[in-house]
């Protein structure tokens, strides 16, 4: 292959190592007098042969081929690319936290029983909800485990409902979940500013709702600001109201879910409680719920007698196991340290500087861009490539071009009923320099869009690799190396 | 107040909100309605510092008991194997573990490649054509399995092994019962699944049978000829692994099977108190295309250069909603990568040293325990790293013993088959010497 990164498999070489075993010290016996050949392996599998240097360089040169948000900024809207602090990797690690094993006795380990008790205590708080549970392991996990306890609680009062209704604004994982837990999606169009349109969403209510999933600020970075009303309507059809907590970073000490009316809320970990994407997970979506659903939560329930705590697995109405043990918990650890490093004023500060950054970038941005909604955004805006349209430049093109700048492009063609959307999410984290050198940036691709916009659409040009023939990828696809 | 992680001056705020023009940063918040506001602090404790933070939570850690410092001889699906140095080194770069989903491939090069290196090594170790980038992990890989099965079958019928690890059937049922599928369970003898029994509840209404080997108790299964049954009735067999014990086991691919699942935690991931894991997924070219789950892709780039993208992601949620016959999307990556860097490093024979040294050295303890009065055999059948041993006390007791010594003794039995009161199940790594297991196993004969 052409100039490009060697394989870890390319550079393998017989007899290399990168770890030395010590000697297995019992004695040895045949391995086929313990196991009959038939169930062995014929010939050893053939991983790489590398010596401990090779492996270092090669995962250090991949790693130079990658951006995090350590590398720079990363403004990926709805998803929340704040710093990750670093001392909450280290306590990760402490032997009392990474070193114990899910199934050791509850006395052997109060302490990890206590941390995520206290987080369920912090996560009721923020959310304004009645309980909590630290297992679901994602988002799109919370939302499957909240819809299956929305399910058994109609279940439970002998009602069928099987519909849940899902703006045409939601994160697709929203009607994603709905299916897997038998439940039928009704997608309702939304205003043209992402809000619910309350005529429509009293015509499909009924007896057969099951729940509203919404998301609030919604995926444009508008409050739903007619939530009163929306909760009375679904709540006097008998249905829930489900709330996809990916935009909590907009809230935080400011209005809670519970407050607004809903009955079911996740939390993304990874977004808003700072601990690291990990490029892709792992992260922990724990869910929230009111009182009368408390009984339907998954086992084990993390139990506190005034003196110890323990493991609860007698709940009768619980939905079950979700998870092979109790959730990331090593994740909970990050999100438990950063709410005890930020405290209730700095998690609202957290979310006052969020709403701050989003609406300074709006700000500047909407004299080149065009902003589809003349209001305040909270903590992400959106805006779109419309203006940059009569020169060829399509949203896409302006994202490269962004990783030629140095940065991380926004989200781009989401939401999907706004067109062309780039949306932005700067975080709390990002000082006033860095989102004035973004906003400069920005202007520059405007720019560049007038005067010479092949430069837009030959972009990237400066990363590892120029634009990818991703349907070559998915018609033929190489999915693991052959010799 | 100041916080590290908040960088804005209050004059940089004031700057920002000149610059948006308005007064105060409440007005940014207009439209939330006033009724719904919480017009007090949040009931949380005071915000602490860095160094105050550290020693609260050193306390913390410090009421658990750790296996640094006690000896560890409980496995059942979490286990505590050697972690080589390089695995956190690498996974603590920080434009690895800082990033996110690699949905701008120009920019995130370095870890789609080394997921389609996991990918391969994972086909590898499986003897499977196709496996996607991380499950959240064993349990709801299992789960993720047996719906895309009943999916591609288009049949509603799941049979299971009782040696199955019981968390991973109880997360089955917790999906199934929403999609009406039904699970039937087929009984164990001698500590393996019962083939005649098998025999009796297959039928063409079998999406796919599920079988773990090693199973819960260690002890490993006939794949292959479980495999026949199940293909027999058009039924998929589903293979769930000990990716470790692949190192001296023949591959579920070789033996037939048709998706290839698992914990994939024993490869370089800490134990942490069940969780972050891994799940591992991987099937037969033929089902690639509906599978769960990112998959990354090979491909090139304008100018001919070998690149990686994300691929097939028609199947994925964001693009087919509510088709989809999966909800996850990004999940467990940088436990992917844990694990490949774990391959990387034991490497072609180290995998095979460490698979050798775990069957050794359980051998080694269960012939030493099974001398001792008040040990008794149960199962006659080959194990790998975990066994069965019944004896003469409560476990509980037992157990409570050996923590008095530093030893994490092995899972009681009676929690989950009611028949094996009194039996306990043991796990011997690599990690174990031979002094630790002598130590165990004089311990074992003091309270016994």
């Amino acid at each position: 292959m052409k100039n490009c990164k060697s394989l870890i498999f390319e550079i393998s070489k017989p007899g290399r190592l990168a770890l030395d075993l010590p000697p297995c010290d019992v004695p040895d016996c045949a391995i086929d007098s313990l196991i009959p050949s038939q169930f062995l392996r014929n010939s050893p599998a053939e991983l790489p042969e590398v010596s401990q240097l090779d492996l270092m360089r090669h995962y250090t040169k991949l790693s130079n081929r990658n951006f995090g948000v350590d590398s720079g900024f990363y403004p990926l809207g709805s998803c929340t690319m704040k710093y990750n602090p670093k001392v909450n990797e280290d306590i990760a690690q402490y032997a009392g936290f990474a070193e114990i094993h899910p199934l050791q006795d509850a006395k052997t380990v109060q302490g990890a029983l206590e941390l995520l008790y206290n987080t369920e205590q912090y996560l009721t708080e923020i959310a304004g909800m009645d309980a909590v549970t630290m297992q679901p392991v994602a988002g799109s996990h919370g939302e499957l485990t909240g819809l299956k306890i929305i399910r058994a609680y109609h279940r439970a009062k002998g009602e069928a409902r099987t519909k849940v209704i899902v703006p045409d604004s939601a994160h697709g994982t929203n009607p994603a979940s709905a299916t897997v837990c038998g439940l039928e999606t009704v997608e309702i169009k939304s205003n043209e500013d992402g809000s619910i349109n309350l005529d429509i969403l009293r015509g499909v209510v009924g007896e057969d709702t099951a729940a509203l999933m919404l998301t609030n600020p919604s995926t444009l970075g508008l409050f739903e600001n007619q939530i009163e009303e929306i909760a009375k309507i679904v709540h006097d059809a008998g249905g829930l109201l489900y709330y996809d907590g990916a935009n909590t970073n907009a809230i935080m000490g400011i209005v809670r879910p519970g407050d607004m009316g809903f009955d079911v809320v996740h939390f993304n970990l990874h977004k808003t409680f700072s601990t690291p994407h990990g490029g892709g997970g792992p992260g922990a979506g724990p869910i929230g719920v009111k009182k009368e659903l408390i009984p339907f939560l998954p086992i084990p329930v993390v139990t506190f007698d005034g003196n110890q705590f323990g493991l609860d697995e007698n709940r009768p109405q619980s939905i079950g196991k979700i998870h092979s043990f109790y959730g990331n918990f090593g994740i909970i650890v990050r999100a438990y340290a950063y709410i005890r490093s930020m405290g209730p004023d700095g998690l609202r500060q957290v979310s006052e500087d969020a709403v701050l950054n989003a609406n300074y970038c709006l700000s500047q941005l909407k004299e080149v861009y065009y902003a589809p909604f003349d209001r305040f955004c909270m903590h992400e805006c959106v805006v779109t490539a419309k203006k940059q349209k009569p020169y060829g430049i399509k949203t896409l093109d302006i994202a490269k071009r962004l990783l030629d700048y140095g940065y991380h492009p926004p989200t781009i063609y989401f939401p999907m009923i706004v067109e062309e959307a780039m949306m932005i999410e700067p975080t709390e984290t990002e000082s006033k320099e860095t989102l004035d050198q973004f906003i400069d940036a920005m202007k520059a691709i405007a720019q560049e869009a007038t005067m010479n916009p092949e430069i837009i659409l030959n972009a990237p040009q400066h990363m590892a690799v120029r634009r990818l023939d991703e349907t070559a990828a998915a018609r033929k696809p190489i999915v693991k190396w052959k010799v | 107040m100041a916080w590290s992680y908040l960088p804005h001056t209050d004059m940089e705020r004031r700057s920002m909100l000149d610059a948006i023009g308005v007064d105060s940063v409440n007005s940014l918040f207009e439209d939330i309605p006033e009724k719904v506001r919480i017009n007090k602090p949040l009931n949380l404790p005071h915000a602490l510092s860095e160094q105050e933070l550290a020693k609260e939570m050193r306390k913390m850690a410090s009421a658990n008991a750790n296996l640094q410092d006690n000896l560890c001889f409980l496995g059942a699906g979490a286990y505590d194997h050697y972690i080589p140095s390089v695995v956190n080194h690498v996974i603590h770069r920080s434009e690895f573990y800082t990033a996110y989903t690699q949905y701008q491939p120009e920019i995130s090069q370095g870890y789609l490649q080394a997921l389609w290196e996991y990918q391969s090594m994972i086909c590898e170790i499986t003897g499977m054509d196709v496996a996607n980038a991380s499950m959240y992990d064993g349990g709801t890989a299992v789960t993720e399995a047996a719906m895309m099965a009943c999916a591609v079958s288009n049949r509603k019928e799941i049979i299971m092994a009782q040696t199955v690890h019981p968390h991973y059937q109880e997360i089955f049922k917790t999906y199934a019962v929403d999609r009406e599928y039904t699970l039937k369970n087929v009984n164990f003898a001698n500590g393996i699944m019962d083939i005649a029994h098998l025999e009796e509840v297959v039928s063409k209404s079998t999406g796919a049978v599920i079988i773990q080997s090693p199973n819960f108790f260690g002890s490993i299964e006939d794949i292959k000829k479980i495999a026949e049954i199940a293909h027999a009735q058009g039924a998929y067999l589903i293979a769930v692994v000990d990716p470790i014990s692949l190192g001296i086991l023949a591959s579920p691919g070789s033996l037939g099977a048709d998706i290839v699942v698992g914990e994939g935690q024993s490869m370089g991931i800490p134990i942490s108190f069940g969780g972050p894991y891994l799940g591992f997924f991987a099937a037969t070219e033929k089902l690639m295309r509906k599978m769960p789950g990112r998959i990354i892709g090979q491909t090139t780039d304008q100018e001919g250069k070998r690149g990686f993208v994300l691929t097939l992601q028609a199947r994925e949620q964001h693009i087919r909603r509510d088709k989809a016959t999966s909800n996850i999307c990004s999940n467990e990556a940088l436990c992917a990568l844990s694990a490949a860097v774990y391959l990387a490093a034991v490497g072609k024979e180290g995998y095979r040293q460490v698979a050798t040294q775990c069957l050794q050295k359980a051998q080694y303890a269960y012939g030493e325990l099974t001398k001792l009065a008040g040990c008794e055999k149960v199962f006659t059948v080959p194990f790998f790293k975990e066994f069965v041993i019944r004896l003469t006390k409560p476990v509980a007791e037992v157990n409570a013993f050996l923590l008095g010594e530093g030893i994490i003794g092995g899972q009681d039995l009676g929690k989950y088959y009611p028949n094996m009161k009194d039996c306990v199940l043991l796990c011997v790594t690599e990690k174990r010497s031979k002094a630790d297991i002598d130590k165990l196993v004089s311990r074992m004969g003091a309270i016994l």
